[in-house]
């Protein structure tokens, strides 16, 4: 119960100051459960998660900046954070949250056999996908962005220039669909990740020239490799990354978009992507507008 | 199901892509895999030091590691190919390890007397291995090259993840695209592969049958 005097103290700074002061004193990099746990009326999903002190979270652990599994064994990232401020919410410590690692293909399956409660893993909200599971949120919007080496040369200005050239994205994923789709007239390499695919547009193998994704993780590449590629100012898509949740869990979802909201009130989730994805892109946070939990 | 229907024509043509991949690499292969064989059954040591270092490096080489190698090493060499044709390399040089083991295994079962027959008649050594043991040690050898052969077949399957869109890639694809199909896809490719390596079976025991000799 350690965790919940800090927590109790952070409340204080937090309502009466800025989360930046709490952030000072504390010199763990994840948010603390930062609010007395609400009662939750005895029947609802939230209530059986207070109860049972623990919670199943699935997110990536192959992602950098989002959800990366390092040799310290335990996933870091925005979407790892975020994953606890919601549990924190919850009453939920640290302790009690067990990631487990969704790739994008089992995600569904995931949240429908149970096998987690919920998921953070840079998941883009969509129709289809929404028939068979909820989403809370979005918590950000990504959008699909362009990667070309230092200095363009091949002068691709807008997305459309994406016809007639040969792009790279990962094998089985949405921006690789969304690139079929939108510029067939583009050949298109599909590569085990994005890094290889940066990687083999530096030799020009097989004629890429370009690397399509979302544009946050695409701005990491960049800043990994700094000098070699430039993000372009040309995002073609909308990304909303949701929090997944099982079909029917209404108030479940209710309560997730408050703690977003509440997140983006205080400044909370600013933070969260300051210390994460803020080491390689700044941006200032607006809350998205709520999908809506009602379907 | 309908998933799978639908897409059957982008399925087929990914399997085209594994066939010609696997077709390809497999000539390639043979042909490696039986000079390399001859290397090491041959008498100039520095033959048989070369072969016996490219068997052992390659072989003993998890399959991803040549890929990758080959796709994200050899443009840093200075050798740009396209996707297919590395994929094509990697597989080659892979499976042209057991190829050389299978046959050289086969020339070692051909009975000593063969080739001594052979050197009495005035025979080079390039004249005995070609016209003498190699017809009798492929004979000998065709169940074990079948297995290479089928497990070229799937292992084609990791060109998926280096940019070549044959089954698996189009499989990978597809789930993406239809979410809720993934077993019917998964089961789909699954059977295209299975009636790839059944008809491969086949077609080795045919020739198994047609090259058997009474002894």
């Amino acid at each position: 119960m350690r965790v919940r005097h800090t927590a109790a103290a952070c409340t204080a700074a937090v309502l009466s100051l800025t989360l930046a002061a709490c952030g000072g004193g504390d010199d763990t990099a994840s948010p603390v459960p930062s609010e007395e746990v609400q009662e939750f009326p005895a029947d609802s999903t939230m209530a059986q998660f207070a109860d049972a002190g623990k919670i199943k979270v699935g997110t990536k652990f192959d992602q950098p900046l989002f959800g990366l599994k390092g040799l310290s064994g335990d996933p870091e990232g925005f979407d790892v954070e975020v994953a606890k401020l919601v549990a924190g919410k919850l009453g939920i410590e640290e302790d009690g949250i067990e990631f487990i690692e969704s790739i994008s293909k089992n995600r569904q399956d995931f949240l429908k056999n149970g096998t987690v409660d919920f998921i953070v893993a840079t998941y883009t909200i969509n129709a289809e996908r929404d028939t068979e599971v909820d989403f809370a949120g979005p918590v950000v919007v990504a959008g699909q962005g362009i990667l070309v080496k230092e200095g363009n040369p091949e002068g691709i200005e807008a997305a459309e220039d994406l016809n007639g050239k040969t792009v790279c994205s990962q094998e089985g994923s949405t921006s690789a669909k969304n690139i079929t789709s939108m510029f067939p007239e583009a050949t298109l390499k599909l590569l085990g990740g994005y890094a290889e695919c940066a990687d083999a547009m530096r030799d020009g193998t097989d004629g890429i020239v370009a690397v399509s994704t979302d544009d946050l993780i695409l701005a990491g590449i960049a800043a990994n490799n700094e000098g070699d590629f430039e993000v372009l100012d040309a995002t073609f898509t909308e990304e909303p990354y949701g929090i997944g949740l099982p079909e029917g869990q209404e108030d479940f979802c209710e309560f997730v978009n408050e703690v977003i909201a509440d997140a983006y009130e205080n400044g909370e989730l600013q933070k969260i992507f300051d210390e994460t994805i803020g080491a390689v892109v700044e941006r200032e946070l607006e809350q998205p507008e709520p999908y809506g939990c009602d379907t | 199901m309908e998933a799978v229907v639908d897409n059957l024509d982008l399925l087929l043509e990914g399997f085209l892509r594994t066939l010609t991949l696997t077709a390809l690499a497999a000539t390639g292969a043979l042909c490696l895999g039986t000079l390399v064989a001859a290397m090491r059954v041959s008498p100039l040591l520095p033959l048989r030091w070369a072969g016996t270092c490219y068997v052992e490096s390659v072989r003993n080489t998890p399959l991803t590691v040549v890929f990758a190698l080959a796709v994200f090493g050899l443009p840093k060499a200075g050798l740009g190919l396209t996707f297919f044709q590395f994929a094509l390399l990697a597989l080659t040089l892979y499976t042209g390890t057991f190829v050389a083991e299978a046959v050289r295994s086969g020339v070692n079962s051909v009975a000593p007397g063969q080739s001594e027959a052979a050197r009495t008649l005035g025979m080079s050594f390039p004249q005995t291995l070609g016209l003498v043991i190699l017809p009798q040690a492929f004979r000998n050898v065709i169940p074990p090259l079948a297995s290479v052969f089928i497990a070229l077949l799937k292992n084609s399957s990791i060109a998926s993840a280096f940019g070549v869109a044959e089954a698996t890639s189009r499989m990978g694809s597809l789930i993406e695209d239809n979410p809720s199909a993934v077993l019917w896809l998964l089961a789909a490719v699954a059977l295209g592969y299975v009636v790839l390596a059944l008809a491969a079976s086949l077609l080795f025991s045919r020739l198994e049958r047609s090259l058997a000799v009474a002894r």
